[in-house]
């Protein structure tokens, strides 16, 4: 049983802050990725929890008990790192087996763990042989032996995939879920990532500049993101934003003038913006229909088109010069150069957004 | 890499190279203790200062506090090495060093005067042509081996191979050589009646006669082209010819040739020639300039090849590209080589020491075999002369330091 | 450089010519002599060290250890020395030497005992044989006639102990300094960076008197500890090895921190096992520097039992004296270790010292 909760967390080198105060309470058996783009302290913040960085406020709480104090050998976690971090002089084997001597398990039960991590990790053939005569993928499984044997109560992953190549990356994915399956142990997983974090998280915490954006359920950051970051961070390709002046809103709805032309009427909670506020529309680009020429909510000229086969993409601009790209499913005969119309979503699928602040109004359904 | 194996297998059943892994793993674990309760006590972090305790300690004991003293014993006299016992004397030992008639006349000066100033003069000299001397060598020689050689391996190991003798062993082995009954005498013995009986021999029309002829007739046809001669070739040929000729039938030109009869020269011992010197200086050559050519030649390999590719596409001359590319290139390097070298030239004492002694006479005597002897020779022991030398050698060697420091910075700028 | 294969078919097409250029044969030329000067006196040293005492005295300036062949005298009791008599006719006949008769010598012919004739002195030439004379090696070292002046045994145990025992402290000291002032942040670091490498500008000739004061001082004179302690902490070293240590990914050793080793162990189980190449080139400078080092020990170390190789060649070879062939044999023995590294750990060494630029 482990839990993890972080109280106003905060990390600074020197006078540089680089964490500005995040909770988070993680429960039993969770699978949580802190996902956001590179040098926002996702990394930091997983390396506080681990004990390789001091917190400089806040507390880290294993369990309930406050660990900050504690050496990161005794806060009973294990890493993968994103180099995996393998010994290269000490054989599979010596790998796996290093951290347990250290906290002297006696010998038989160091070689039973071994032998039950590599059957589970499917590498017994791979014990005698050292880091430098493995592969990419091998030496993940590896590194995640070597954090299986510990029996942690939490395991930790600081972008373990980002070394491999797409197919085995997919691959791995689905190894470290089984895992997670198979444990039931708390994980904490660190990615840049957000096909990562949508298809493995339990729960996703989206962290930008040291602070934490978002903190939810994979759908639930992908169909009510609280902020422009997270709706642009999260989604692939990602959501089109239309700028916009808003018309009038009220508690049930809003309705909002596109730079782009039109109007759009949308359910939502704007009860606290005023009319003429600037406000952005998000829309994802599934959500748009192309239509013919000089009807519905924009018009928009084509200019490429992506053909997948069983999907089809179409990027283009606005008569503001704002660009959008729709998603259709299965192929398109819309040709480069072609000007069509569009219709912008079926009103719940529209999201607002306060320009300046960039929070979301929250939607109604 | 080291072979670590599975500290836990039985240590018989393994290779020596795993039972040496055995060990070592064994020996850090036996160390463990202590450590792990000394870092529960103060914090992981601090460790890193229970790792530095030998080494400052050792550092400061033999290094920095030596060289504090070394400032204190210089304004002291007597002849203790036990520091309460020696009295102050102020700048007395100085005084002694440095109150000469001239610097530039040893006799000048006092007893220790003397022999300080001989010192600075021979290392100045000795410093000065065997630091160019040497790295024009080793530059050549680095050249030489960055070319397509085969077996260049080879050819380096050799070249380095003496920087590995002792200093001792070097002076031993060239001492032996330089003999007046040695072998460098014998070589040149029987280069010289070699010579001579070739001269003399009937052989000499036919073999120097021809080499003659050629030499001659090259050095015709071109004089005789410059100054236009028609067909000169021939003409040059004919004169060439018969002057050759005439030449080696010729008793006066024999005689001429003939070299007078070689006699041994007592290459370490002789006082009134430079040899005892020379010698000095070609054999600490010798023993170090294996070292920089290394340095040298690994400074000429970073230089991207394709600069010379495309200089020669531009038609660039060799030569050209050695003075354009290879040498600006290198610069850095050589200034590295040139201070280091000056440094240690300036240091030199091992190899004099054991093979003149600083002999004959005074004539091979460097600046720190003066501080050796002021200190630890003879009944006399003058410590504090000693390091009052020390000190006005180590200002020396600052200042080339320091002039090392703005040469690189200099460079790191521009 | 250039590829002068490539170049020189292509520089052959543009001249006219193929094969080697004349800046090759040049090049070749240069190498020999220089292969020559290097290995030539080394090499009459070691064939002079295997010279009778006898050659030696007589300055034999033959590359070879010849020796005049020797037959028993018909009475047993001395040995004769055998020469090449010319005779008027031309033709030639072994002789033994008996005496000297004023310009002649009294002489027989091998297998004539007892026909003494004598002939003038010039009609003979020594006979020479080749003859090794190993016993200049065997007889200092396994002490059949042991040589006071030079007890070559209690010299080399000297040399091997301080340099086994110097280069493990070197190694370990300096390790675990450089150890600290790469893999940990603290106050005072870069400080100690820069005073460490800024000594390695103290030449260690200056401090000759104060560094000898302070070993007297510690009773370390006349003790191979004096030697040996002093320099252990060598500023190159941590240099060299903190160089090498940057380069080791942190995250092996926060991975191993996680592991539960502890500081100590992440160094000697994690860091020392990486660093081994640059500790192996460091092992093999300080081999050197110590198995080579001759001025301090020469002030620290004043008795014999304690001389190392280095002190009692350069004693033994100031000393006047008829052990010539001693000296030369036991420098042969003492250039001997270092040799035979340095031909098998050739490329090794010479990368080593290129890439450091140090020695």
């Amino acid at each position: 049983m482990a839990t993890l909760t972080l109280r106003s967390v905060t990390k600074s080198f020197g006078p540089a802050r680089v964490i500005h105060g995040i909770d988070l309470e993680i429960g039993h058996g969770e699978f949580i990725v802190f996902v956001g783009p590179s040098g926002c302290g996702k990394s930091t913040l997983l390396r506080m929890i681990a004990g390789l960085e001091s917190v400089t406020t806040g507390a880290v709480e294993i369990d309930g008990q406050v660990v900050n104090d504690i050496p990161a050998a005794e806060r009973g976690l294990a890493m993968v790192f994103q180099s995996y971090a393998l010994y290269p002089h000490m054989s599979v084997r010596q790998n796996l087996s290093f951290g347990l001597e250290n906290i002297r398990t006696p010998k038989p039960e160091i070689a039973r763990r071994v032998a039950e991590a590599a059957r589970m990790l499917r590498m017994e053939h791979l014990l005698e042989r050292r880091p430098g005569q493995l592969s990419g993928g091998q030496r993940q499984r590896v590194a995640i032996g070597r954090a299986v044997v510990r029996e942690p109560k939490i395991f930790l992953f600081d972008e373990p995939l980002s070394n491999l190549d797409a197919e085995l990356r997919v691959q791995m994915r689905v190894e470290i879920g089984n895992l997670h399956q198979r444990l039931g142990n708390t994980m904490i997983y660190v990615t840049h990532d957000q096909v990562e974090a949508m298809t493995m998280a339990d729960r996703i915490a989206v962290l930008k500049d040291g602070r934490l954006e978002q903190f939810g359920r994979p759908l639930d950051l992908y169909n009510h993101p609280a902020n422009l970051f997270v709706a642009g961070f999260i989604g692939s390709p990602r959501m089109n934003f239309l700028k916009g002046t808003l018309e009038a809103a009220d508690a049930r709805s809003a309705t909002v003038a596109l730079a782009a032309g039109g109007r759009l009427a949308l359910p939502c909670e704007a009860g606290a913006a005023k009319p003429g506020d600037a406000v952005t529309l998000g829309i994802r680009p599934e959500h748009i229909t192309p239509i013919e020429a000089g009807q519905g909510d924009a018009t928009l000229a084509v200019q490429v088109t992506e053909q997948l086969g069983g999907e089809s993409y179409l990027h283009g601009t606005l008569a503001s010069g704002e660009t959008l790209t729709i998603r259709l499913p299965g192929q398109t005969r819309v040709r480069r150069g072609e000007t069509i119309g569009l219709r912008l979503g079926e009103p719940a699928a529209r999201r607002l957004f306060d320009s300046a602040s960039g929070a979301a109004y929250p939607a109604l359904s | 890499m080291a072979s670590l194996p599975d500290p836990s297998a039985p240590a018989g059943a393994r290779s020596a190279g795993d039972l040496a892994g055995w060990l070592w793993s064994k020996l850090g674990d036996a160390l463990d203790g202590p450590f792990r309760a000394l870092q529960r006590h103060i914090g992981a972090n601090r460790m890193a200062y229970v790792f530095l305790v030998p080494n400052v300690l050792v550092f400061g004991l033999f290094s920095f506090w030596p060289m504090m003293l070394n400032f204190y014993i210089a304004f002291t006299g007597g002849q203790s090495a036990i520091l309460a016992e020696r009295p102050f004397v102020g700048l007395e030992n100085f005084r002694e060093l440095l109150d000469c008639g001239s610097w530039l006349d040893p006799k000048s000066c006092p007893v220790a005067g003397f022999s300080f100033w001989t010192g600075i003069w021979n290392t100045l000299f000795f410093a000065l042509v065997q630091v160019p001397v040497m790295i024009v060598v080793a530059l050549a020689t680095a050249l030489v081996l960055n070319r397509d050689i085969a077996g260049r391996g080879f050819w380096r190991a050799v070249f380095f191979y003496p920087v590995m003798l002792s200093p001792v062993v070097v002076a031993v082995i060239w001492d032996w050589v330089l003999k007046r009954r040695g072998i460098l005498n014998a070589l040149i013995d029987d280069a010289v009646t070699g010579w001579n009986a070739f001269v003399t021999s009937g052989w000499f029309p036919f073999v120097g006669g021809f080499v003659l002829a050629a030499f001659l007739h090259l050095i015709m046809a071109r004089l005789f082209r410059l100054m236009k001669v028609p067909r000169s070739e021939i003409w040059g040929a004919g004169v060439g010819i018969g002057l050759a000729l005439l030449l080696v039938f010729s008793t006066a030109f024999r005689e001429f040739l003939t070299l007078p009869d070689y006699r041994p020269v007592n290459w370490l011992i002789d006082v009134r020639s430079g040899w005892p010197m020379f010698w000095v200086i070609f054999v600490y050559t010798w023993g170090h300039l294996g070292f920089y050519m290394l340095i040298l030649l690994a400074g000429l390999q970073a230089i991207p090849k394709d600069l010379y590719e495309a200089a020669e596409m531009d038609g660039t001359s060799k030569a050209r590209q050695f003075w354009r590319i290879t040498l600006p290139l290198l610069m850095p390097t050589m200034v590295v080589v040139l201070v280091l070298s000056l440094i240690r030239a300036f240091q030199a004492f091992d190899e004099i020491y054991v093979l003149t002694g600083g002999g004959p006479g005074q004539a091979t005597k460097l600046i720190i075999q003066h501080v050796y002897e002021m200190a630890f020779i003879g009944d006399a022991k003058r410590y504090g002369i000693a390091s009052a030398s020390s000190v006005l050698v180590a200002a020396v060697l600052l200042v080339l330091t320091l002039g090392q420091l703005a040469a690189t910075r200099r460079r790191a700028g521009g | 450089m250039i590829n002068t294969a490539d170049l020189s078919a292509f520089l052959g097409r543009r001249r006219g010519r193929a094969g080697l250029h004349w800046t090759d044969w040049l090049a070749y030329s240069y190498l020999v002599l220089g292969v020559l000067i290097v290995l030539m006196p080394i090499l009459w040293m070691f064939l002079s060290s295997i010279k009778s005492p006898r050659a030696l005295v007589e300055n034999d300036p033959r590359m070879l250890p010849y020796e005049q062949v020797q037959v028993p005298a018909p009475d047993g009791a001395r040995q004769l020395g055998v020469f090449v008599w010319t005779k008027p006719d031309g033709t030639k006949a072994d002789v033994a030497f008996v005496g000297p008769r004023g310009l002649n010598a009294r002489v027989f012919e091998l297998g004539r005992p007892d026909q003494i004739i004598e002939v003038p002195r010039a009609q003979l030439e020594r006979k020479d044989r080749l003859s090794p004379r190993w016993e200049n090696y065997t007889e200092p070292t396994l002490g059949s006639t042991q040589s006071r002046t030079f007890n070559f045994l209690r010299y080399f145990w000297n040399s091997t102990f301080v340099t086994i025992v110097a280069t493990l402290l070197t190694l370990v000291v300096n390790a675990m300094a450089a150890f600290a002032l790469s893999k940990y942040r603290f106050r005072g670091r870069d400080f100690m960076v820069i005073v460490i490498v800024s000594t390695l500008l103290i030449p260690p000739t200056v401090i000759l008197v104060p560094l000898f004061m302070t070993v007297s001082s510690l009773g370390m004179l006349n003790s191979l500890w004096g030697v040996i302690i002093p320099a252990i902490a060598t500023p190159t070293g941590v240099f060299l090895l903190r160089q090498y240590m940057l380069t080791i990914p942190d995250e092996l050793l926060e991975a191993a921190r996680m592991d539960g080793a502890s500081e100590w162990k992440i160094f000697w189980r994690i860091m020392l096992p990486l660093s081994l190449p640059a500790l192996s080139v460091l092992a093999i400078l300080s081999v050197m520097w110590r198995w080579n080092d001759f001025m301090w020990p020469l002030i620290v170390l004043t008795q014999s039992e304690v001389f190392t190789l280095q002190l009692g060649l350069s004693t033994f070879k100031g000393e006047l004296n008829d052990n010539m062939h001693y000296l030369l044999a036991m420098t042969v023995l003492t250039l001997l270790p270092v040799t035979l590294v340095f031909v098998f750990l050739q490329k090794h060494i010479t990368t080593g010292i290129a890439n450091t630029g140090l020695k």
